[in-house]
């Protein structure tokens, strides 16, 4: 039995959600490979290479795997799939994108977003926003998973897996990249960050929410993040949302101001090892979840709270 | 050019589901029951194409049981033309779902499939990318702007660290997200006038499509819950609890 992981990188470097992938592979059991597919993507693939457990690497290189697009991505793993039990790819958007449709070109299930592996073919995943965990058995005999990354910790170094180059498939040509557009931030990556720092509706508006979370997060050295409420209101991108639709976090410590706490939001960061609350609703649903909660004015707190970390 | 948009019947965003005492799934009897808000989004755009002048006709699916009609009769409220209802009371799961769409999709001939990015339900994320698979077709998933124009759509997509922008030939699938449109709200009117709207109903034996489950669920239990702390008396508290007693900064 061996198991291929598909790789999230950007092609100079291995973004740290295949780590807990190769994680989620090891609990399976098998041999594990890790396919990189990218453009100019060796130094990715040299990182691949040194993940503890992971016996080979396989290298794709050419221009039309540069932009991740699903559909060469998916063409290319369902032409290198056979042999495999397994092939698990992180949830992240990338991950949501390509692994459904290798599902469908092999004819099997795709298992979502798995949080616990319970054997070889049995699974544990959330449905209902994470209100239920549905254990389920797949019958397939290629199993195509994702994986939730706040399930499983990051794989540590120290392996030196074979590096070998494959041959690309051919560019389908399906889609294109037109532009980018990537959130710059000094902070660190929300669903890597250590703290995150949280905001919701209760900041009012999004001059508020820099004038107020930005310097704590900095003291903190702290990623930020937003409920969807304050996303919808236009505090803030889509890609600051932490919840059911938006990303899923599990952080050493969650501040989270001004937020009420609907399910869907909490769905995305009630793994965290420690919730702080701040909002001045002492009834609000986030104080069920917090391990601290300040009934406060967050305009009030927020500014003491940053100059005194 | 007819843009088909499929629609799931799930329990409301604002219920909070219980997971039944067997542990066999959770409790869905005498629920409120409505359109995947995702899925509104899709009609919605679809609707704003058609009122566009791009799209001709705006056709919406639905696989499941009888109740699905009142989900398709919403779309059609909101401005959908027609229905089609699967019906089945079998246990659908996304890979049959893209199937059944597939046999309803050869039929129509649409150009544009606008699927919601996932089911508030069973969290898949998948019927959208697996439908495009099967029929070969280019996927912009996760759309936050979507403009057709001459046999292309260029589809701006959430992702993890921002945005991206793609441009792909029709037919195309796209999966929506939460910024792409506000769902208007069915007016009375556009509500009476949607129980008029042809509504057809086929099997899946119909369409020849395999539909038995490839998943099987064992068990669904409770996740663990969090423990409620406690409240601090003010910042110097919090800040000094942190330090000594969570010790995470």
């Amino acid at each position: 039995m061996a198991i291929l992981v598909i790789a999230e990188h950007d092609n100079q470097s291995l973004k740290a959600a295949t780590k807990n992938a190769v994680t989620a592979a090891a609990k399976i059991g098998g041999e594990i490979h890790v396919l990189v597919a990218g453009s100019g993507c060796a130094n990715a693939a040299a990182e691949a290479a040194k993940l503890a457990g992971v016996a080979k690497v396989k290298v794709a290189d050419a221009a039309h795997y540069a932009d991740q697009t699903a559909e060469n991505i998916a063409a290319l793993v369902v032409a290198n799939a056979a042999g495999y039990s397994h092939i698990v790819a992180p949830a992240t958007t990338n991950g949501k994108n390509f692994a459904p449709r290798v599902a469908a070109l092999l004819d099997v299930a795709q298992i979502s977003d798995i949080v616990g592996v319970e054997s070889a073919d049995t699974f544990v995943r959330p449905i209902y926003a994470g209100n239920a965990l549905a254990t389920v058995q797949s019958a397939d005999t290629v199993k195509v998973i994702t994986v939730r990354t706040t399930g499983f910790e990051a794989v540590a170094e120290g392996g030196s897996a074979a590096v070998e180059a494959i041959a690309a498939g051919p560019d389908l040509g399906k889609s294109k990249l037109v532009s980018r557009e990537l959130t710059k931030s000094e902070r660190p990556e929300l669903t890597a960050a250590k703290i995150i720092v949280s905001g919701g509706r209760g900041l009012g508006n999004g001059e508020n929410y820099k004038t107020l979370l930005e310097p704590l997060a900095d003291k903190l050295g702290a990623a930020l993040g937003a409920s969807r409420a304050a996303v919808d209101a236009g505090f803030v991108p889509n890609d600051y949302q932490v919840g059911q639709t938006g990303k899923i976090v599990a952080p050493q410590l969650y501040i989270a101001i001004g937020i009420s706490g609907a399910i869907q939001h909490l769905a995305g960061m009630k793994d965290s090892k420690v919730i702080v609350a701040i909002n001045k609703d002492p009834e609000a649903p986030i104080f069920q979840v917090a391990d601290y909660g300040l009934v406060a004015d967050l305009f009030e707190v927020v500014p003491q709270l940053a100059a005194a970390v | 050019m007819k843009v088909l948009v499929p629609v799931k019947r799930v329990v409301d965003y604002n219920v909070k589901v219980r997971v039944k005492s067997d542990g066999t799934g959770v409790d869905i009897a005498n629920v409120k029951m409505s359109m995947n808000p995702f899925d509104e989004i899709a009609v919605e755009e679809a609707v704003r194409l058609k009122e566009a002048g791009i799209a001709s006709e705006v056709i919406v699916v639905s696989a499941g049981v009888a109740g699905c009609q009142e989900t398709l009769r919403t779309a059609m409220a909101i401005g959908a033309d027609r229905g089609i209802l699967i019906e089945s009371d079998a246990d659908l799961q996304p890979l049959a779902v893209a199937k059944l769409i597939k046999a309803v999709a050869d039929k129509e001939q649409p150009q544009v499939v606008i699927f919601g990015k996932q089911a508030i339900d069973d969290d898949s994320n998948q019927t959208g990318q697996m439908f495009a698979a099967l029929q070969g077709w280019p996927q912009a998933t996760f759309a936050s702007k979507v403009v057709i124009a001459d046999g292309k759509a260029t589809v701006t997509r959430e992702v993890d660290g921002g945005l991206e922008t793609l441009e792909m030939a029709l037919p195309a699938v796209v999966t929506t997200d939460l910024r792409l449109n506000e769902p208007r709200y069915a007016t009375l009117p556009n509500i009476m006038k949607a129980k008029k709207k042809p509504l057809e109903t086929v099997k899946p034996e119909d369409l020849g499509v395999d539909v038995a489950p490839r998943l099987k669920t064992l068990k669904v239990a409770e996740p663990a819950k969090r423990q409620a702390g406690v409240k601090v008396a003010d910042v110097a508290d919090l800040v000094s609890k942190l330090k000594n007693e969570a010790k995470v900064i």
